[in-house]
């Protein structure tokens, strides 16, 4: 299987504090796969490593898609990781909660079109069309992820789990090939999360969009991914899948402690 | 009666210009919660610029109101530059540095700014010749309103519609109040932040720079020190309409116009400047926020 994102030793240094440490990870096109460890373990400063929110201290991190060449994140500010084709969601909502649903996915539309700063101000008829496909394309994202009739409201009025649907819709509308969820079904009820579940799915399947996701609901996590790495501490202590995941002795250990003969 | 009219007129028009400056102050600080202290001063640059300008066209015989249209162009495009290089020298490297740095560094952005005016330009005020013509069908209301009172309302009006156009409906002004709520988050659905608080900057002093114009007009002279009197009292207007909200700024700025009016007309012009930071006290006092500022409520 030749991987689309590869990661290679990874390291990440808060002054004297590692947080990830020597972190490999590959993932396969059309992959689901879930990173897990315990709380501190690492997980979202990795999330923040390869959105270029945090320069990781050593290591590389590489994305090779078909038909392109392979990129180096390395270095890139946000804003570029997003055009190279990754986006993400955050485990608290980050919405732009004064905005409506449907400009919070146009938002995320403009870094796939070209109108410049003069275009964007007089208005030509270019840039009119262009801005008239965007409102379209935010339309379908919106309809795909089951948020159309939200459309004018504004985010800070959605109910939760809608603001969480919305915060993936506004990931979807960047075009990613990758899709980050950090703790998508934090704070939902079963019901919410078993629409989350099938919504994951259904974006890989119909959009041929790869997934990696953090999160700590065990029986989503088991039932959606394809593959499981584990980290603690900043390192890496298992990877499988989940069938393997669940039987491994260090995993039960990181979560358990030492002593224990669950 | 009339004597309130006129009051009130010549309050709106003195607000007007302060709403032009204050526009700037509430933008940059809506975007990168920075009070840039040296916004005053872009405003002041325009001034001079179209001055400049002005004085040329004059010995080259031109027209007055071409004078007026190129001077003010002119000015405008000048101090966006500056506005540009201000914040790529004085801010940007302090991005990531705590907000009082960048907060010094504007404070001495705005001396220095001014200490080079004054080397290069002599402290003496300057005449200003006055651009904007009276027109013969407003004579009949000149003993309340005049030409250049009329054209500075109507310019600051006109600013204020094609600013919350941008705002509200072009793309550059979405991905300004996206950067504005969030900007990391806003990075990483591909806006570019730098791009849009260069914007900012660019566009805040082109308005200043626009009220320097009309203000210096008006009152007919100019030295290197008014950037700062009106930067500081737009920021206070800012402040009073609640900062980071455009509304606001002028709202803020026209209360504050009129106020000092009237206390003009009424009490006394000495204390003018007093009681506009006693309106200032007073306003906060009750509506910490400002008139139309909101106080954050967070979520625990």
């Amino acid at each position: 299987m030749e991987p689309i994102l590869q990661v290679n030793a990874l390291t990440m240094d808060f002054g004297g504090l590692r947080a990830l440490d020597r972190l490999d990870l590959e993932i396969g096109q059309r992959e689901i796969v879930a990173l897990i460890g315990p709380n501190g373990a690492g997980k979202t400063t990795f999330f923040n490593c390869l959105t270029g929110i945090y320069p990781p201290t050593e290591g590389e991190m590489l994305i090779r898609r078909p038909d392109r060449k392979t990129k180096k994140l390395n270095g890139l500010k946000p804003n570029h990781v997003t055009e190279a084709g990754l986006a993400r969601t955050f485990q608290n909502i980050r919405l732009f909660q004064n905005m409506t649903v449907l400009e919070n996915v146009m938002i995320g539309r403009h870094c796939r079109t070209s109108a410049g700063i003069i275009g964007a101000i007089a208005k030509n008829k270019a840039t009119r069309q262009e801005e008239n496909k965007i409102v379209e394309d935010s339309y379908a994202v919106l309809e795909k992820i089951g948020l159309a009739e939200f459309v004018n409201e504004f985010a800070k009025n959605l109910p939760y789990g809608a603001q969480r649907r919305l915060e993936i819709a506004r990931a979807m509308a960047t075009e990613p090939f990758l899709l980050l969820l950090d703790e998508p079904a934090a704070g939902m009820n079963p019901l919410e999360t078993r629409e989350l579940d099938e919504l994951i799915v259904r974006i890989r399947d119909q959009e041929g969009i790869t997934i990696l996701l953090i999160e700590h609901d065990m029986k989503l996590v088991m039932s959606l991914s394809d593959r499981i790495y584990v980290v603690d501490y900043g390192k890496k202590i298992a990877q499988g899948t989940p069938q393997e995941i669940k039987n491994n002795p260090a995993v039960i250990k990181a979560y358990l402690g030492e002593d224990a003969d669950a | 009666m009339e004597y309130f009219f006129e009051l009130l007129l010549s309050g709106l028009t003195r607000g007007s210009i302060y709403a032009l400056i204050a526009l700037g102050y509430t933008m940059v600080y809506g975007i990168i919660q920075l009070i840039n202290f040296a916004h005053g001063e872009v405003y002041m640059i325009g001034a001079f610029t179209a001055l400049i300008v002005a004085s040329i066209l004059t010995m080259l015989g031109w027209n007055e109101i071409a004078i007026l249209f190129i001077a003010s162009v002119v000015a405008v495009v000048y101090s966006m530059a500056y506005g540009y290089t201000l914040e790529k020298v004085a801010y940007k490297p302090l991005r990531h540095a705590p907000r009082l740095s960048a907060l010094i560094s504007a404070i001495g952005m705005s001396l220095f700014l001014q200490n080079y005016v004054l080397l290069a330009q002599t402290s003496d005020f300057m005449p200003f010749p006055s651009l904007i013509p009276d027109l013969e069908i407003l004579e009949p209301i000149a003993h309340l309103i005049t030409t250049p009172e009329i054209a500075i309302i109507l310019t600051t009006a006109i600013v204020m519609v094609l600013l919350t156009f941008m705002i509200k409906f072009t793309r550059v002004g979405k991905a300004m109040r996206a950067t504005s709520q969030d900007r990391e988050m806003a990075m990483l659905v591909g806006v570019d932040v730098n791009r849009v608080i260069s914007i900012t900057f660019i566009v805040g002093s082109a308005t200043a720079a626009l009220g320097g114009v009309l203000i210096a007009s008006h009152v007919g002279q100019i030295n290197f020190y008014i950037g700062f009197i009106a930067g500081i009292k737009a920021f206070v207007a800012a402040v009073l309409g609640g900062i980071g909200s455009m509304p606001g700024a002028v709202l803020g700025s026209l209360v504050l116009g009129c106020a000092e009016a009237f206390f003009t007309g009424f009490v006394s012009s000495d204390y003018e400047d007093v009681f506009a930071f006693i309106i200032l006290v007073v306003i906060l006092i009750f509506r910490p926020a400002g008139i139309l500022g909101r106080s954050d409520i967070s979520k625990v």
